[in-house]
């Protein structure tokens, strides 16, 4: 039985991809062209279902990449080796294909430029993805609204957006920080160990200044990032958390 | 424990309950702390789908889909509100 679409709730629709970027050796960007999306918040995901010939379906959640102001919508995917999803997502799917998707999806961990600062990012290996698009909305939107980044990644080779988070790490008001847990270039001068109090102390604003905090990252990195920042002082209501795993 | 947040469900919550449900605000009937669906904890891989307190560990919500039926138990939340 076919079912009519009511307004509000999700429906899948068909996106074709339309260009495939390599972000790191396990991570693709995948922009695609959805006829009636929409629009998005910064921080939203879309769910993504594979269909195989025998019928089985997989459906996994991933953030949204890309700006709502950005052309396309752009996901970002890394490859998780024992996946369902993911591996066809980065190393099978060619532009010209087409995924379904629902979405998008979340209205917890959003940023809009309206929401203010100061901005307080910290991403754990591929929890940058939705960072990401709040850093592209705030450049896009040509919000001032302070933000620092702390971007906690095994080794350089794995941060995704490496160049454009250099490039953006250039303009005032905006503070981009990597820590390495696992293996460090030569000269590496960046943090080289997971997140603590200390670093975070370092890195965070001051309590005083209430800055709006997100989290993203694997739940044990969330954890310890979250409340962490509560026992600096921050705001619980002010530290928005999301968890990922290998689902 | 290694669970995720109510953001893994948010597809879900929207189909079931036809609306964005991860800001709004879950009481738990074991502890009765409340806060928005995003913060609690979630288990995607036990048998459906299982919500839990962050507070308590307190069951909230139990989700299971069997051919695109879902049936819900929501005995463990001691109230919703948007």
């Amino acid at each position: 039985m076919a079912r009519a679409a009511i307004p509000g709730r999700l429906t899948w629709k068909a996106a074709e991809v339309v260009e495939l970027v390599g972000e790191t050796a396990r991570a693709k960007s995948i922009a695609l062209h959805l006829d009636d999306w929409p629009g998005h918040r910064a921080g939203q995901h879309v769910d993504v279902r594979l269909t195989a010939e025998d019928g089985y379906q997989a459906q996994r959640s991933y953030s949204i990449a890309s700006a709502p102001e950005d052309g396309y919508l752009t996901l970002t995917v890394e490859r998780l080796e024992d996946g369902e999803v993911s591996p066809y997502l980065v190393d099978v799917l060619e532009p010209g294909d087409e995924l379904e998707l629902r979405g998008p999806i979340g209205g917890y961990f959003v940023w809009e430029v309206a929401l203010g600062g100061p901005l307080l990012l910290l991403a754990g290996g591929s929890g940058i993805v939705p960072l990401r698009a709040m850093l592209r909305h705030r450049a896009a939107a040509d919000s001032t609204v302070p933000v620092r980044l702390l971007y906690s990644a095994r080794t350089l080779d794995e941060v995704i957006y490496r160049d454009e988070l250099v490039r953006i790490s250039a303009f005032d008001e905006v503070d981009v920080r990597f820590t390495l847990t696992r293996e460090w270039p030569e000269g590496w001068r960046g943090y080289r160990r997971r997140i603590d109090r200390e670093m975070l102390a370092e890195v965070a604003w001051p309590a005083g200044e209430r800055p709006l905090v997100y989290v993203c990252g694997p739940t044990a990195f969330v954890e310890v990032a979250a409340s962490t920042l509560v026992d600096l002082g921050h705001e619980p209501g002010r530290i928005k958390t999301e968890r990922f795993g290998a689902s | 424990m290694d669970g995720l947040d109510g953001n893994a469900i948010a597809g879900l919550l929207s189909d079931v309950f036809g609306a964005e449900m991860t800001t709004a605000t879950g009481t738990c009937a074991t502890c009765g702390a409340g806060g928005p669906l995003a913060e609690t904890v979630v288990f995607l891989r036990a048998p459906g789908t299982v919500v839990r307190c962050r507070t308590c560990s307190g069951v909230m919500m139990v989700f299971v889909t069997v051919r695109e039926t879902t049936c819900v138990d929501l005995r463990g939340l001691s109230n919703l509100g948007t």
